[in-house]
């Protein structure tokens, strides 16, 4: 088999992973936009708090330390203990709830009934809050995120592609990993919506908000559950990323990357975001791979954006999203 | 006392119809013009100018620009940075292409040809709205800035990837480059700026901004009376397009003189534009001003009273002007979804009956 396909092949199994990960922050996205309508913005900002959080917290490291330190002219930095992974998660996973209890209280039940556009610029506005919440609390420098997730190259699949094809395909141990949890996070969430009564209430609302106010769901608690939702599965992406290439600012530019996959598979559709986040993914690695070299390589930056407008002027609606009718 | 309408009689259609119906309006018009023409030159050195006035100006445009297309057409846009970037280059290639034009013509034309790029990427909206929409302009200002950074021909070639200005001249003056004077680069953009604000506000009170408006107040109603939606929309982008490609320009040209495209023209150069509009008020000409005078103050404001005044670390101010931009954002939203400009027509309504309201 000629080298070019070879390593072709490798290329599209790394855009299926990478993929992955976009599908994970995608479907926050789509959790919150399906039962509320609110197009969250901030999804990535909260990906990128809740890794944060949990650094903060498993390293011990005493919030808004460097503003008491301006502000009192005293010297901390640390607590001095460091948590386990599992209870920094826990920790974390509390004040993401807290978060989206707050965000519902302070932010969304004032804007019930406003047009779409401007609640989703409220969001933009929530993510520059967190951005600088986060960063002031527990410092704006890159973080190392270790919770015990297998890193490095998978040696198994080096072995057995070098034993049929003479030559050993790199994949992450990390990739494995995060498309495992992924699949495991979507079933419990098809689960989770199917089958349990908060779930059926919680589609209920996306349904119809007055019919479902009229028997008796509360609205105020399923859109903080909605929220959490989102919170917790931006956790599991922060994780993911964060492990992969640290806990930086960038991380909030993964939600920008997230926009194009909801697009292509439609905002209200789980199995949507996966599949739109696997297209994107193998899509950008394989147009890096064949025609970036041509044109000047780094087309990762925008080959998705301009793959999801195109397919958007034949399909507006996405590939599983609802027809859009409009009434007048 | 001052603030009436009485007395004030209109005998002609002209007068019926000017932009300040109100006398101490015009009054006050006037006397803002003044100002800023007659007298800020004068008194202005480089801090001032470079911290505070440039930038206004500049963004004002820009604000003016995106503030039709969101603020009046409703077609919400995050590509702002892409078009100033446009902007930017094509009054780079023109300046080095033909120097000895005057600069004047060269940011007009420069506009023009980003009103071009900004047609070609309008044409989707009309097909997707909302913020699929808005999200298909992210798809510009990846592209656009991607394109200025790998194509060679692009920064003339030279070794860095940046672009500097040359110095140019408007009437003998050099108002780009290292030797333009301060009150030079400031009477400029403030030209500019004028005319840009008389003709944006006259387009968006004629028919061609009622059309904008009734697009985006319903768009489907709006083509039932004949509004055409692909002239009114892609007018829309091109007329904002036009606005972002000058100030794109003007912020290259003769605010920065060299610029690299990623850290110029970036995303948050688009968010931050959109905030301008957001807190200063959309679909409202001063509210572009109010919004980008509030958001290139803030920051000034912030540094001086943490960095200069306490003596924090510049990151934690920095930290804390996002939490305070996004909770003003969010405040805005909340209490007042259109800005200093409605706050400034709700004082102008209890004005007009002080003191005797009832």
């Amino acid at each position: 088999m000629p080298e070019q396909v070879i390593f072709g092949m490798e290329v599209f199994l790394n855009g299926l992973m990478a993929g992955v990960l976009y599908a994970l922050v995608a479907l926050g996205f789509v959790l919150i936009y399906k039962a509320s309508g609110i197009f969250n913005y901030a999804q990535g900002v909260m990906a990128l708090f809740s890794a944060m959080t949990l650094v903060g917290m498993m390293n011990g490291q005493v919030p808004f330390s460097h503003l008491i330190n301006a502000v009192f002219g005293t010297d901390i930095h640390h607590f001095g203990w460091h948590l386990p992974a599992l209870i920094g998660i826990l920790l974390t996973m509390a004040i993401m709830v807290l978060l989206a209890w707050l965000v519902q209280k302070i932010i969304f039940k004032h804007l019930v009934n406003q047009e779409p556009i401007i609640l989703f610029m409220a969001t933009i506005g929530l993510a520059y809050f967190m951005e600088g919440f986060g960063d002031l609390m527990w410092g704006g420098e890159i973080k190392k995120l270790d919770v015990g997730i297998p890193q490095g190259i998978n040696l198994w699949i080096d072995e057995a592609t070098y034993n049929i094809f003479d030559y050993g395909f790199f994949i992450d141990n990390l990739d494995i990993f995060a498309t495992i949890v992924a699949a495991i996070l979507v079933l419990a969430l098809v689960a989770f919506s199917q089958y349990t009564k908060q779930g059926r209430a919680m589609r209920a609302v996306a349904d119809d908000h007055q019919a479902a106010l009229s028997v008796g769901v509360s609205l105020n608690f399923i859109w903080v559950m909605v929220w959490s939702l989102a919170g917790f599965v931006a956790l599991v992406a922060g994780i993911m990323w964060g492990t992969k290439s640290g806990v930086q600012f960038s991380l909030s530019l993964i939600a920008l990357k997230a926009l194009p996959v909801l697009m292509l598979g439609g905002f209200t559709s789980i199995p949507g975001a996966i599949v739109g986040g696997l297209i994107i993914g193998v899509g950008e690695k394989m147009f890096e791979f064949l025609v970036g070299p041509l044109i000047g390589g780094a087309t990762e930056n925008w080959f998705a954006y301009v793959l999801a407008l195109l397919f958007l002027v034949f399909r507006p609606q996405g590939l599983f999203g609802e027809k859009i009718i409009e009434r007048v | 006392m001052l603030y009436r309408e009485a007395g004030d009689f209109k005998t002609t259609y002209k007068e019926d119809n000017q932009t300040f119906p109100i006398k101490f309006d015009r009054y006050r018009y006037y006397f803002v013009l003044i100002v800023a023409f007659l007298i800020i030159p004068f008194w202005i050195n480089d801090y001032w100018v470079n911290a505070i006035f440039l930038p206004f100006l500049i963004y004002s445009i820009a604000a003016i620009g995106l503030n039709i297309l969101v603020g009046y057409c409703g077609q919400v846009s995050l590509g702002t940075g892409g078009f100033m970037a446009v902007g930017a280059y094509a009054v780079y290639k023109l300046m080095t292409a033909f120097p000895d034009v005057s600069i004047m013509i060269h940011v007009v034309l420069a506009g023009a040809i980003t009103a071009c790029v900004g047609v070609l990427f309008g044409l989707p909206s009309l097909r997707i709205k909302g913020f699929y929409l808005a999200v298909a302009t992210l798809a510009a200002q990846f592209f656009l800035v991607w394109i200025f950074n790998r194509v060679p021909w692009f920064y003339n070639y030279s070794a860095s990837g940046q672009i500097n200005a040359p110095e140019r001249t408007f009437f003998g003056v050099p108002v780009t480059g290292a030797n333009a004077d301060s009150w030079a680069t400031y009477l400029f953009c403030l030209i500019i700026l004028t005319v840009c604000g008389i003709v944006a506000r006259n387009l968006t009170r004629g028919s061609i901004g009622r059309k904008w408006m009734a697009i985006r107040d319903m768009d489907i109603a709006a083509e039932i009376i004949g509004v055409n939606p692909l002239s009114a929309k892609l007018s829309a982008f091109a007329v904002s397009s036009f606005f972002i490609g000058i100030s794109g320009a003007l912020f290259f040209g003769v605010y920065l003189g060299a610029v690299e495209v990623g850290e110029a023209f970036g995303i948050n150069k688009s968010f931050l534009v959109l905030f301008m509009i957001i807190i200063g008020g959309l679909g409202s000409i001063f509210g572009s001003f109010a919004g980008a005078a509030f958001l290139v103050l803030l920051p000034v404001l912030l540094k001086n009273l943490f960095v200069a005044g306490l003596g924090w670390q510049p990151d934690l101010a920095t930290h804390l002007e996002f939490m305070i931009v996004g909770g003003l954002i969010i405040l805005f939203l909340v209490v007042e979804p259109h800005g200093i400009a409605q706050l400034w027509r709700l004082a102008k309504e209890k004005l007009r009956l002080w003191p005797f309201p009832y």
